[in-house]
């Protein structure tokens, strides 16, 4: 399914930067010439300004962040202060406090700080986390799909698992990292890369071992997003047993179920 | 009904950012599953209404649902367009400033012919003419199949058209750039590519096809409606709605 193209201007330059990690670094210096303005300040910056202008750039961040919502890339403080807010950058507060309650009221979003050192933003959807996202109610999309047997393997072997469990898991689905899947592309890339963009999947290299050999665990957006009970439920399905019978992974499940560090960011 | 935006208004506004245009049909089922799904009233025949609460709180942000009718089969469509940006320009985050000059001038072939087609070859030949950095015979040939599946462009045998979604979105901006080459359908007034034109000199009105369908149905000799000459074109079947639906 095609998603929307929209405003573009704004973004075309922070779009393709494939954040080599040698950037990194220098953003992260941009980062650090942004201080958060004091109250005091924002209130003078406001005074200066125009309703008009405030809800325009209002505008302007909602559209960034909806465009990179739809390939599911995280928003960078800095990236958005230097390509979307600009002069405006005194009035910061302000306007990701109106942007936070467009996305609640208007489109049954959340704006999410998921790291407070980096200032990472992504959106999440309200209307599914009450119950979760799984694919029962998600069939329509098969990368979803896709996800969440991968993210079903790694909950059921206890959080973390090493990268040929989730290869041998696919290739029994017929769905082979060595070869290019008419649905996915390749396969490797997808998961590896854009789920790992996209904040559902850690890939890390296991410390010590040579050659490299890696493992993935949850990423922040699925422990935000996804609902454990729901993969228990789904599991218990596929091989029609209870889901209480997998003791510790129910307790999991069902222990405090918002157990996330991410804060709103409607403050920020 | 109430003018407060819900949770089903929501969820339906959400789809449409993943699909970025519906059929009517479609539309309708999705608004019966929305209402559904947050147990709010679902009145059959408020489609419209529903929309335009969604819209209410769009216009700050330029977005806005619209609504129009594909060249292709007559159907409505609903589509969800971004106002901010009022030329190609807003395809800049996918597509590069050749890429976009290639459809500029796959939009221009377009415009200047009658049928509103313009043929793989006239656009591979028009690609010789670029002023930005020219695009292989390959890459070009990809390009047309990426509009094609971002649905910008239409294609059926080797011959491509605007997509609904592409007049739905970009219609301000095809009547300013091309104001002299554009005709309206003399029935329903929207902006005519793919259509029948009368053939007296004089007169030369545009129907679209669809439009051709229904105004002409059970009419024993057809006539312009607007010089009353007779219409000599082929009188196309109304199509029924539901069936497959091409954007
Ligand atoms: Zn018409
Ligand atoms: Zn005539």
């Amino acid at each position: 399914m095609t998603q929307r193209k929209r405003l573009s201007n704004t973004q075309s330059s922070s779009q393709s930067k494939r954040q080599p990690s040698s950037l990194v670094a220098q953003e992260e210096d941009d980062d650090a010439t942004f201080t958060q303005p004091s109250t005091s300040q924002v209130q003078r910056g406001l005074e200066k300004l125009t309703p008009a202008q405030i809800d325009q750039k209002t505008a302007e961040v909602v559209q960034y962040f909806l465009v990179k919502d739809q390939k599911k890339i995280p928003v960078r403080r800095a990236d958005l202060v230097k390509h979307v807010v600009k002069e405006y950058r005194n009035i910061y507060p302000e306007i990701i406090k109106r942007a936070s309650r467009t996305f609640d009221q208007v489109f049954g979003l959340k704006l999410v700080e998921i790291d407070a050192k980096t200032h990472m933003y992504i959106l999440i959807n309200k209307l599914e986390t009450a119950e979760g996202i799984s694919p029962i109610n998600s069939p329509a999309n098969p990368k979803m799909g896709l996800l969440f047997v991968i993210l079903s393997v790694i909950f059921m072997k206890g959080g973390v698992v090493r990268e040929n469990v989730i290869w041998n898991t696919l290739k029994k689905l017929r769905v082979d990292p060595g070869e290019k899947h008419e649905e996915f592309g390749d396969v490797k890339k997808l998961v590896t890369d854009e789920f790992v963009r996209q904040r559902y999947l850690e890939y890390v290299r296991i410390p010590h071992t040579e050659p490299a050999e890696y493992e993935f665990h949850w990423g922040q957006r699925a422990d935000i997003e996804v609902s454990k009970a729901k993969i228990l439920e789904f599991m218990g399905q596929l091989h029609e047993q209870d889901p209480q019978s997998w003791t510790q992974q129910y307790r999991e499940a069902h222990s405090c179920p918002s157990s996330t560090q991410a804060s709103t960011s409607s403050q920020r | 009904m109430s003018r407060q935006m819900g949770d089903s208004h929501r969820r339906f506004l959400q789809i449409m950012m993943v699909n970025g245009i519906v059929d009517e049909h479609e539309a309708r089922t999705l608004y019966q599953h929305c209402c559904e799904r947050h147990n709010t009233q679902h009145v059959p025949d408020k489609l419209d209404e529903f929309i335009d609460i969604i819209n209410s709180k769009l216009q700050p942000m330029f977005m806005q649902i619209r609504k129009g009718m594909s060249e292709d089969n007559g159907q409505q469509y609903y589509a969800l367009v971004n106002m901010a940006e009022t030329d190609v320009t807003r395809m800049s985050s996918d597509y590069a400033d050749n890429e976009l000059e290639l459809f500029r001038k796959t939009m221009d072939l377009i415009v200047n012919t009658e049928n509103g087609k313009a043929s793989s070859t006239d656009i591979l030949n028009s690609a010789d003419t670029m002023t930005t950095k020219k695009l292989k015979k390959s890459e070009t040939e990809h390009l047309l199949n990426r509009l094609v599946s971002d649905k910008w462009l239409s294609e059926k045998r080797g011959e491509y058209t605007l997509s609904t979604r592409c007049i739905i979105e970009m219609e301000p901006y095809i009547r300013t750039m091309y104001q002299d080459q554009v005709k309206v359908c003399h029935i329903c007034h929207n902006i005519a590519f793919q259509c029948q034109i009368c053939e007296k000199p004089t007169c030369g009105i545009k129907i679209h096809n669809p439009c051709v369908a229904r105004y002409f149905k059970g009419r024993a000799e057809p006539r312009c409606p607007a010089c009353d000459d007779f219409w000599p074109h082929e009188i196309p079947e109304v199509r029924r709605p539901h069936s497959q639906s091409r954007r």
